[in-house]
């Protein structure tokens, strides 16, 4: 039970990282395209500025639960996907350093060098993420001592590159919205015209990435073997990833950019769970042998541990939840050309 | 180069270079609050005009703090899988309730005080920057216990085949963290006053904003004199803490060779590692290194030579590193004394100002001496007495670890150019003009 608490708050971490610094990596690689002059990048800039850095802590929380709850399977992980990892980080400080510096001078040659480090550090991320994940979800040639038995080029197969196309278009779906949530204008409506113009070609992506799944992985064999157990998910997730997809289109036409986005929000969570309860009880399959799966039996923490760090977790998340919220609120309104530039 | 050594030579690179950043974030933070605080309490514009001018440079230094953190996260698993494997049961738990109990806070509140200027009442606008002060000095209390641990594992039981926690409280009480968490904080706040006495020494030197500067100096100098007294008694402390729990430590930073009672403390040596003694031996003070040591001239202090070879580190770098910093932690209680009894009328004393200037590198001189010691004093185990280092890294390849090392030194090289560029750009700036 505890191991499976422990399974359920890692895909959560994970899920909810996804979610909101997918926007910044997703309206990061867009920016150069979205914003057509350096008025329209100070907004831009403006609308990640505030967010980026308490999003990216999600992610150290995630790798630090992964660390904390299921060592093995994290030492497997990381030294596995260690190219691909060295990327991001690489990318991620990129990112950070980019959004930090652009502003401090108003040189426009300083500000465009920094534009590219943003889209740069934005997009190697969102790809390789949903790379990663998507090799996590098939399984790697790990042995029985969690060493690795391949090459970044394995990690690079058709289904794992698909992931990453997966990955990307919801990222930038999900940050052409946010744009429209936090601007007004022409930026507004080019947020909502780029996120109706990707819509299909997530939709056929995610169509492609299922059906993928179906000849890659063993994710759905959970839902047809024990229907009942998994009752719950076989229909939430279901519904959270269409449902939000239709919801994207249908308040797009409404014009209701935060309805919008949530509705993008969902879709991400439920995909992210798609997987993760596929997955289930595994964190890291073997393509070897299924006796050297990682799973939450032979990679977890000792029960002690596991309860210190329930208890840490379910004290300070929530809060961590409520002064963010608090944040996201205090910046709730739209950037406008006045106010850019720290 | 094999693995093992691009992964110890790429840890030391990223751990070095955050650490360039990290003390002054700890301190710099906690005199921007004061300054914020003072304001608010007085409504004198001048704290306000003191706490934008810290904060610009502040937040150049933290953004690359927060950036390069992430990376020693992550390397316990790309480059020391086995060391994660094994203790990860216990140190992990660590590294997670720093990220969900202090790095959420820091990160989301900076965002706050950095644009919140105009959103928030100036009593909201100080709270937010006590509590980046707050949960940066929390993230590293917890950073530093488990780097404790390493140092001296408490609390923990083997149990199949890696270590697992078995009580928590021991972990978070030990004596050994509890000190390291001094002794690094105390280091951090002397550093930022040090860095604080020196920009504000330039502006004094320059003759400009005078009132400002030496408000400004005043705050930094109390804070360097606090924190220097404190650090040399409680490194002493410190010392004999080292000295019950990593003997080997203690001899190497001492370069004692043979094991003997009354064992001296000499003023000047030179270490002759290969040969197994001193080339040069100076100035013996009969009893006192056993007095330090073990608060007695008659305790035996056991010598380099009764540890086996493989558990010995290395001599030179220890010896040295020890060396350095105690140097230092001596000198900065008589600068900063001496700047505290003229901080009044500081802008009289060109000499004391130029003397504070060219002292800015020496605090971070002493710190990188201090970690140095401690982790190369520390070998050649990375879990003292139960892991060693080459047991701890990852079977991975060669080639990928030479281009991380290569990248990473890269960009650490450019980040750090530019961050220093924008900090002198800053400095020079100067705060802005008082309004009316």
């Amino acid at each position: 039970m505890l191991l499976s608490i422990w399974f359920f708050l890692w895909g959560l971490l994970w899920a909810v990282y996804f979610m909101l610094d997918g926007f910044d990596l997703g309206l990061g690689t867009l920016s150069p395209f979205i914003a057509k002059d350096q008025r329209e990048k100070n907004i831009v800039h403006q609308a990640i500025g505030p967010f980026w850095d308490g999003n990216e802590v999600w992610l150290i929380a995630a790798g630090g639960v992964t660390f904390a709850a299921f060592p093995t399977a994290y030492a497997v992980l990381f030294s596995s996907f260690y190219s691909p990892l060295m990327i991001i980080l690489f990318a991620l400080i990129i990112r950070g350093v980019s959004v930090e510096f652009r502003n401090k001078s108003t040189d426009p040659g300083w500000q465009k060098l920094w534009d590219v480090g943003i889209f740069v550090g934005s997009f190697l991320p969102a790809i390789l993420f949903g790379v990663a994940f998507a090799n996590i979800f098939k399984g790697i040639p790990i042995d029985g001592n969690g060493v690795f038995h391949g090459s970044l080029m394995d990690l690079l197969n058709p289904y794992g590159l698909l992931g990453g196309l997966l990955f990307l278009c919801l990222f930038l779906v999900h940050g052409a919205l946010w744009l429209s949530v936090k601007t007004e204008g022409s930026l507004r409506e080019r947020g909502f015209r780029y996120a109706k113009a990707l819509w299909l070609p997530s939709l056929l992506v995610a169509a492609g990435f299922l059906i993928a799944t179906w000849f890659n992985t063993s994710l759905y064999l959970n839902y047809i073997e024990r229907p009942l157990f998994y009752a719950i998910p076989s229909v939430l997730i279901p519904l959270a990833v269409l449902g939000g997809m239709a919801g994207i289109l249908y308040f797009i036409r409404k014009q209701h950019a935060w309805y919008a986005w949530t509705s993008s929000a969902i879709t991400i969570v439920g995909v992210t769970f798609f997987g993760i309860v596929g997955l289930y009880p595994n964190l890291l399959p073997s393509s070897l042998n299924a006796a050297y799966n990682l799973t939450i039996y032979n990679a977890a923490s000792s029960p002690l541990t596991l309860k210190i760090m329930l208890t840490v977790v379910v004290i300070f998340i929530p809060l961590v939840i409520a002064y963010q919220v608090w944040v996201y609120r205090l910046f709730s309104h739209t950037v406008t050309e006045e106010e850019t530039g720290y | 180069m094999d693995v093992l050594f691009l992964s110890r030579l790429q840890f030391a690179a990223a751990t070095y270079f955050h650490f360039l950043f990290v003390p002054l974030t700890l301190g710099l933070s906690i005199l921007i609050a004061l300054m914020e605080t003072k304001y608010v309490r007085t409504g004198d514009v001048t704290y306000q005009r003191m706490a934008k001018f810290w904060g610009k440079i502040f937040l150049v230094n933290f953004a690359v703090g927060v950036v390069t953190g992430i990376t020693l996260e992550f390397q316990f698993g790309t480059n020391w899988a086995n060391y994660s494997k094994y203790v990860g049961d216990v140190f992990g738990s660590l590294l997670a309730i720093e990220a969900s109990v202090a790095f959420f806070l820091e990160s989301t509140f900076i965002a706050v005080w950095a644009l919140g200027w105009k959103r928030l009442s100036p009593k909201a606008h100080a709270i937010s920057i006590w509590l980046v002060a707050l949960a940066s000095n929390i993230s590293a209390f917890w950073i530093l216990t488990a780097n404790a641990w390493m140092q001296n594992p408490v609390g923990y039981v083997i149990r199949g085949g890696r270590a697992e926690l078995e009580n928590f409280w021991a972990l978070i009480t030990q004596s050994f963290a509890l000190h390291e968490i001094f002794h690094t904080l105390a280091g951090s706040y002397i550093l930022s006053g040090f860095f604080v006495m020196a920009i504000s020494s330039y502006y004094l030197l320059k003759r400009q904003h005078i009132d400002f500067f030496k408000r400004s100096f005043a705050m930094g100098v109390t804070m360097a004199l606090i924190f220097s007294v404190a650090e040399v008694i409680q490194g002493h402390m410190n010392g004999a803490e080292v000295a019950k729990y990593q003997p080997a430590k203690l001899a190497a930073m001492e370069s004692f060779w043979e094991t003997k009672a009354y064992a001296p403390q000499y003023l000047f040596i030179i270490p002759d590692e290969k040969n197994e003694r001193n080339l040069v031996e100076f100035g013996a003070m009969p009893g006192m290194l056993s007095m330090l040591a073990y608060h007695s001239p008659k305790a035996t202090v056991k010598g380099l030579k009764d540890f086996p070879k493989d558990e010995r580190p290395p001599v030179a770098i220890t010896f040295w590193s020890f060396r350095i910093m105690v140097a230092l932690g001596f000198l900065f209680p008589i600068l900063a004394f001496l700047g505290w009894l003229k901080r009044k009328t500081i802008e009289n004393y060109p000499r004391l100002l130029r003397l504070f200037l060219y002292a800015l590198p020496l605090p971070y001189i002493a710190l990188q001496a201090g970690w140095t010691l401690t982790e190369v004093g520390r070998q050649p185990w990375v879990v003292y007495g139960v892991l060693k280092t080459k047991d701890a890294v990852s079977m991975i390849d060669r080639s990928q670890v030479l281009f991380s090392f290569v990248g990473l030194v890269g960009l650490y090289t450019i980040i750090g150019l530019i961050a220093l560029y924008l900090i002198v750009k800053f400095v020079k700036e100067g705060p802005e003009v008082a309004q009316q």
